[in-house]
């Protein structure tokens, strides 16, 4: 306690009810008042594990009243910690380390909905999906999305995406033409750059037509290590 | 606007504080859940430029009195040290500060749910959740010198109701502060 210095009552107030008790010499010390010191007493600082749970708690509550607009959790993989965000709709966010976990999460606030907590539910089947695939163990995502973070042909690209097979790769050339615009190489490959929701749109599987590895959100050697990963299965 | 979660994570344990001097342990669990719970509906209606804690803490308080009303219609519970005893029975012979740890100081709650509901908010947003005056009177709507006044108000109305032995420290020759 005693981050606030101004908790001493004003001596200078007038008090009716108590004449000539304790405001007789305006030099009366601070500390001296009893009751202000019962008063802060009656509040001990809480035991950091009753606050874990009553965020759990609130977690759990919030989802059942319907007001949980964002669950989140960061879940450890090869690659570094990834920032997973789920909505009601499914999720809508994988976040790389490097992206700033507390900057994504006040651009989800801005985007989608300030009504975001940590919760351990709705996020559980894509943290076990996620550590399956990092252990050789899964292929294939199985899990619901929300692309609403990805809009008009960046969407388009992202739907292409999705049906590049694990252990595949695909050029920038070729996911423009297969989305619908050959042309828009540029265009495929920034959409890749803003994919919201990578590994699980597997944006790693696109390389450069010359073979070399291209850029990726979560930098080249995530890239680098995700494509040696698949590529060993 | 910041993510609720930072919210919680910034003023959880505050909250909890003003709900545990308010309700004791146990109730001020289910006290902090009912206030950040109302709290997240109203998120994203509040003012970009609204003192959280001081939202939060009137909340919390409003919160902590339903739970005290809704208390004083039900049976009164086995006593287990949290269940709020009359005035006079709580820590007698002890000093008053240590046998507020761990368990409710029922006496001075009693006295705080005494207050008149101007002088409660001011002593609860000032003293208990330690908010200087000037957001105090954000988030009671008032100004700062009408919450300084109210919270020093509640505190004389509170010394008197302790009476002396209620106020450690207190020099034994002062004139009793009793009611007349």
């Amino acid at each position: 306690m005693g981050t606030n210095t101004n908790i001493t009552p004003n001596h200078n107030t007038p008090v009716p009810q108590d004449p000539g008790g304790g405001h007789s010499g305006a030099g009366r010390p601070e500390g001296d008042d009893g009751l202000v010191a019962r008063l802060r007493q009656a509040r001990p600082m809480p035991d950091p594990d009753a606050l874990v749970a009553l965020r759990a708690r609130l977690a759990a509550e919030a989802e059942a009243e319907g007001l949980l607009d964002v669950a989140y959790r960061v879940v450890d993989s090869p690659i570094g910690p990834l920032l997973v965000a789920v909505t009601a709709d499914g999720l809508a966010r994988v976040a790389f380390e490097n992206e700033g976990h507390g900057e994504v999460l006040e651009e989800l606030a801005a985007t989608i909905s300030p009504r975001i907590l940590t919760a351990p539910r709705r996020t559980d089947p894509v943290a076990r999906q996620l550590d399956e695939y990092f252990a050789g163990r899964r292929r294939r995502f199985d899990l619901e999305l929300d692309l609403r973070l990805a809009r008009g042909f960046r969407r388009q690209v992202l739907d292409q995406l999705r049906l590049v097979d694990f252990g595949h790769t695909v050029s920038y050339g070729e996911l423009a033409r297969s989305a619908g615009n050959p042309r828009a190489v540029r265009a495929a490959g920034s959409a890749c750059a803003t994919n919201p929701v990578p590994l699980v749109v597997p944006c790693h599987r696109v390389v450069r037509s010359d073979g070399s590895i291209g850029q990726y959100r979560g930098g080249p050697e995530a890239k680098r290590t995700l494509l040696a990963l698949e590529a060993a299965a | 606007m910041q993510p609720f979660d930072r919210v919680v994570e910034e003023h959880g344990a505050a909250v909890l504080r003003v709900c545990t001097a308010l309700l004791g342990p146990e109730e001020a669990q289910d006290a902090w859940s009912e206030t950040f719970l109302a709290a997240l509906r109203a998120y994203p209606r509040l003012r970009p430029d609204s003192n959280l804690q001081g939202w939060l803490v009137t909340i919390a308080h409003n919160k902590a009195m339903d739970a005290l009303r809704r208390r004083s219609r039900a049976p009164v519970p086995a006593g287990d040290g949290t269940d709020l005893s009359p005035p006079g029975t709580a820590a007698a012979g002890d000093d008053p500060a240590q046998a507020a740890v761990g368990r409710v100081d029922c006496e001075l709650l009693a006295a705080v749910r005494a207050l008149p509901p101007k002088q409660q908010a001011a002593v609860v947003h000032h003293y208990l959740a330690d908010l200087p005056y000037r957001e105090v009177a954000a988030a009671l709507g008032t100004s700062p010198a009408a919450a300084r006044r109210s919270a020093a108000d509640g505190v004389a109305a509170l010394r008197i109701a302790l009476g002396p032995a209620g106020t450690a420290g207190e020099p034994t020759s002062r004139p009793l502060p009793r009611k007349r």
